[in-house]
């Protein structure tokens, strides 16, 4: 786990506040009645399955959703009138990769605000784009268009653009999608490393153990908020199966909690007909289920 | 080789053509990298509606085209915004109801004198001193553009849904973007013509990007390939009495061949160096 314990409170207001909001796309609703607060120092992640609005809250924050019902407030002011400073890292797969940029171009576009009316990028953009490219290690890649690059080294490009624009939250969407284990281990620790200089996190993933590891605080929502708070105490068979519509064990190893990834409804035949202890994933369920009994 | 260019009317075609080439090739490559090629030759049917509009209401032509090819190039972009109607749709529907309109006024006013075949295909001949004037100034105002907005057009191409988010006004940089349009396809309907437009604007990025992976080259080469293309293309059609945007394109398609044939070889031998080297 990288924070023992979720942040204290600042006794402050909110960064974000979103208050009963509805919102989707052309007159879609795909989130109703959604309120969040999202703390300075806070490092979450919204889980739930796919279409379940993690991505229309996100985008609801950065005023790129319709909203329909409530507001979405940054600093106390509407996000439209204040104009904040909000890193937005979007899915990689809505990226188009044969696209003729390099990387530090990807990573300047994160300074396209600062002197808006200057037609290029300015000296002391391109010299914190250089520090970001370093801090991120891809100094040496800087000139390399964004297609020659791994999983986690595009994902750390656009991770860049985020940070050059100096953001006072990072809002990211799906950033452990596709990579391997321990990219996705680095991704975190980075992001960890962020908050802990003052930026606030807020992330959607499917990654249910990641984050049950590694951060302090889940957000379980399935078109509404379901649950919200720390890992233990959010990441409960009763709150998976409401977001989720299966049922997922939980357990507990080394402090950390642990959910069983599977759809299957656990001690019942599987969808082939098989018994529920064939195969390796039910064998370890069963040693799942006897932790989650003893948890009850 | 230069009897041509003892006719006053070719220099003005040859200087058209050069300069509407280089100006195609420069929208172009924004038009390729927004992924919409089908826009110059729809945009360019549209305001073939509107130049029969302006002509039948007694306005310049400059200004009734352009009015007439903004307003549909807005009409497409706002009509693509739609969920339900993706962006060739709305080109196909917008571009085609106008160009279908110039046809219907044309078909139903009897006193029409004006032919409308150098619009269509293009003529060197046609072009005169005022043509110039407004190629150049639409050429000046594109560049003028392209460099003040250079990392907004870059970011609003690149991620337009994120763009807002990092400051980028998405919607005025796309108003702005279809009014150059508009501007470049009109002055570009003498030399070139109505049918050949959508060509100029495609081929010469689509040739640049075999030779660079860089949108700043890009951004050098296509022009200067267009450019290329409406220079040779004219000397050319003086030479084998073709059409002068039919020589351009045919050239322009030329150069497209051989950027392929190149960019093949290279590739072919990249992969047998790699495994060479991994052998």
């Amino acid at each position: 786990m990288l924070h023992k314990s979720p942040h204290p409170d600042l006794h402050e207001p909110p960064l974000v506040q979103i208050r009963g909001l509805a919102a989707g796309y052309h007159g879609n609703r795909v989130i109703e009645n959604v309120s969040l607060n999202i703390m300075r120092n806070d490092f979450a992640a919204l889980l739930g399955p796919s279409g379940s609005g993690k991505t229309t809250v996100l985008r609801a924050i950065v005023g790129a959703a319709d909203v329909y019902a409530g507001d979405v407030l940054f600093r106390g002011e509407p996000v439209r009138k204040s104009r904040p400073r909000i890193g937005y890292v979007p899915q990689l797969e809505a990226i188009d990769w044969n696209f003729p940029v390099t990387v530090e171009q990807v990573v300047l576009m994160g300074a396209t605000r600062n002197a808006p009316l200057f037609p290029w990028f300015q000296r002391k953009d391109r010299l914190r784009a250089g520090q970001v490219l370093e801090r991120l290690g891809l100094e040496r890649l800087a000139n390399r268009q964004i297609r020659e690059l791994s999983g986690g080294q595009q994902q750390r490009v656009f991770l860049g653009r985020a940070l050059v624009s100096e953001p006072e939250i990072l809002l990211l969407d799906e950033p452990t999608a596709g990579v391997d284990i321990k990219t996705r281990d680095d991704v975190l620790h980075l992001l960890d490393e962020l908050n802990h200089q003052g930026i606030a996190i807020l992330m959607s993933t499917h990654e249910i153990n990641a984050v049950a590891s590694h951060l302090p605080r889940v957000i379980c929502m399935n078109g509404r908020i379901l649950a919200d708070g720390t890992p233990r105490d959010v990441l409960t068979p009763d709150v998976l199966k409401a977001t989720y519509g299966a049922e997922m064990p939980v357990t507990e190893y080394r402090g950390m909690t642990l959910v069983a990834e599977t759809p299957h409804r656990f001690g019942a035949a599987a969808p082939n007909g098989g018994s529920s202890d064939n195969g390796h994933l039910h064998g370890d369920n069963g040693h799942v289920h006897e932790e989650v009994v003893a948890d009850d | 080789m230069t009897e041509p260019f003892e006719f006053e009317f070719f220099v003005r075609g040859f200087i058209a053509a050069t300069m509407v080439g280089g100006l195609a090739g420069m929208m172009g490559v924004y038009i390729v990298l927004r992924r919409m090629s089908y826009i110059g030759h729809g945009l360019s049917h549209a305001i073939f509606g509107g130049a029969v509009v302006s002509f039948i209401m007694s306005i310049n032509f400059y200004v009734g085209a352009s009015i007439w090819g903004f307003l549909s190039a807005v009409l497409i972009q706002w009509t693509s915004r739609r969920r339900s109607i993706s962006s060739d749709a709305a080109i196909g529907i917008i571009t085609t109801a106008s160009f279908a309109l110039g046809i219907a006024l044309i078909s139903r006013t009897q006193t029409f004198t004006r032919s409308f075949e150098a619009a269509l295909f293009g003529n060197i001949l046609g072009v005169t001193g005022a043509d110039l004037v407004a190629i150049a100034l639409v050429t000046g105002a594109v560049l003028i553009a392209v460099i003040v907005g250079y990392k907004y057009l870059l970011f609003a191409t690149f991620d337009t849904e994120v763009a807002a988010s990092y400051g980028v006004p998405v919607r005025w940089v796309d108003t702005a973007f279809a009014l150059v349009l508009a501007g470049t396809v009109v002055v570009s309907m003498q030399v070139l013509g109505v049918t050949m437009i959508a060509a100029a604007l495609v081929v010469p990025p689509i040739v640049a990007r075999q030779f660079t992976g860089s949108f700043t080259k890009m951004m050098i080469f296509s022009p200067l390939i267009g450019a290329s293309a409406g220079a040779i293309g004219i000397y050319v059609s003086w030479f084998i009495d073709v059409s002068s945007g039919a020589s351009v394109v045919l050239v322009a398609s030329a150069f497209f061949v051989i950027s392929i044939v190149y960019a093949s070889a290279r590739d072919r031998l990249l992969a047998a160096r790699g495994r060479a080297g991994s052998g």
